[in-house]
Formats: C-alpha cells, structure tokens, sequence
C-alpha cells in the first residue's frame, strides 16, 4: 500500500471529507511524525507501536571504491518498535495461512 | 516533551486544517488503522517521505526461558520492520548533528 492508496482507503471511508481534505491530513500526519523524530522526540502509538532514535556510534568507515578509511561521526537513526496488537495480528495471520495450507493438505 | 499521541495529532488537523474534532480524531484513527489492516494482510506499507513497512518471516529457532534457563523453541512467526527513507534519515541525522556541536 503506498501513501495515495491510504489516502483513497481512507477517503472512501470518510465520506465527510473531501479526497483533497484527507490527503492534505495525510500529509501533516507525515510531517508531523517527521517533525518529531528530527527533534529527538519519541512517537507513541497504542496499539500500533511506537519511534524512537536510536544511537549509532562513531566508526571507522571505508570508500568501497578506494578501500580509504574514513572517519563516521555517531549519528541517530529512526527506530520503530511494534505494539503488542500488532505483533500479535500480523502473526495470527501467519498462523491462520499456515493453518489453512494444512487444511488443503489433508 | 513527552511523545507525540494521536491526540496531539488530531489537534493539529483541527487547528492547522480546520477540520472539526471528530474528523480530525477519526482520520488519525483512521490512518493507522488502514496501515496495520495492510500490514495484517501481508502488504507492505510505503509512505514516501517517511519510510516502508516490511513484513519478514522468521523460521523457528531455539530460545530460552530468561527465569529457568530452561530451553524451548521459539515459534516461526511473520515481524513488521520499519525502514526509515532518506528523507527522514537526513533530517534526524542532521537534528543528531546539531546537537553535538
């Protein structure tokens, strides 16, 4: 699913809005998560999951062409944690396949 | 601050978009909703600008009870991963950057 389909999932959905109004929410939803990370704060979402940065220390680093060392500074990366319903529906849902190739199995 | 909720999400359609309240809070529920159903029915998710959903199968591999020691397998499973796109790497990069200067 890319980011125009959710916002047609979501428009067909909600009917009150326009798909030009949704998309312009997308969007500031987008940023705002952005806006967030980039100023070292965390997101949380219940039942979804939540960010965070996580730190990447300094290292030696090499140029694949040249094979030159070079110096990387520490940096924060993005991190996402899922929440427990998450993790548990996108598993069920495994189990459920798995469980239904069983089926044609036997 | 403390972490951004959905709540604060919402007020920021409210007032930035001008959508009512409960617009405003069921497009936000809305939103994450739909990523997790296409994350449930094993599609990736890809949100330019920000970063993909992927979905990976792990086989069964050995664990251990952390409390007794004692062994027991941990089950095959389907995880969600997060990888952030370049975009949003380069501004939480260069927030890091700023900083530690």
């Amino acid at each position: 699913m890319t980011k125009s389909e959710l916002i047609e999932l979501i428009a067909t959905k909600q009917t009150q809005l326009s798909v030009k109004d949704v998309e312009l929410a997308v969007k500031t939803i987008i940023e705002q998560m952005s806006e967030t990370l980039s100023a070292g704060n965390r997101i949380e979402i219940r039942g979804f999951g939540s960010f965070s940065l996580h730190y990447r220390a300094p290292r030696i680093g090499r140029n694949p062409k040249t094979g030159e060392s070079v110096g990387l500074a520490g940096k924060y990366v993005p991190h996402f944690k899922p929440g427990k319903e998450l993790r548990d529906r996108v598993n069920a849902f495994l189990e459920q396949e798995q469980a239904a190739v069983h089926d044609d199995q036997s | 601050m403390s972490a951004l909720t959905k709540a604060q999400m919402a007020d920021r359609l409210f007032e930035e978009l001008g959508l009512n309240k409960r617009e405003a809070k069921e497009v936000v529920e809305m939103f994450f909703d739909e990523v997790r159903s296409s994350l449930e029915r094993n599609e990736q998710v890809k949100l330019s600008g920000f970063g993909n959903f992927d979905l990976r199968e792990k086989g069964e591999r050995p664990g251990r009870n952390p409390k007794t020691g004692e062994e027991i397998p941990i089950s095959a499973r389907r995880v969600v991963t997060f990888r952030p796109g370049q975009k949003l790497k380069a501004r939480v990069e260069a927030y890091a950057g700023r900083e530690s200067e």
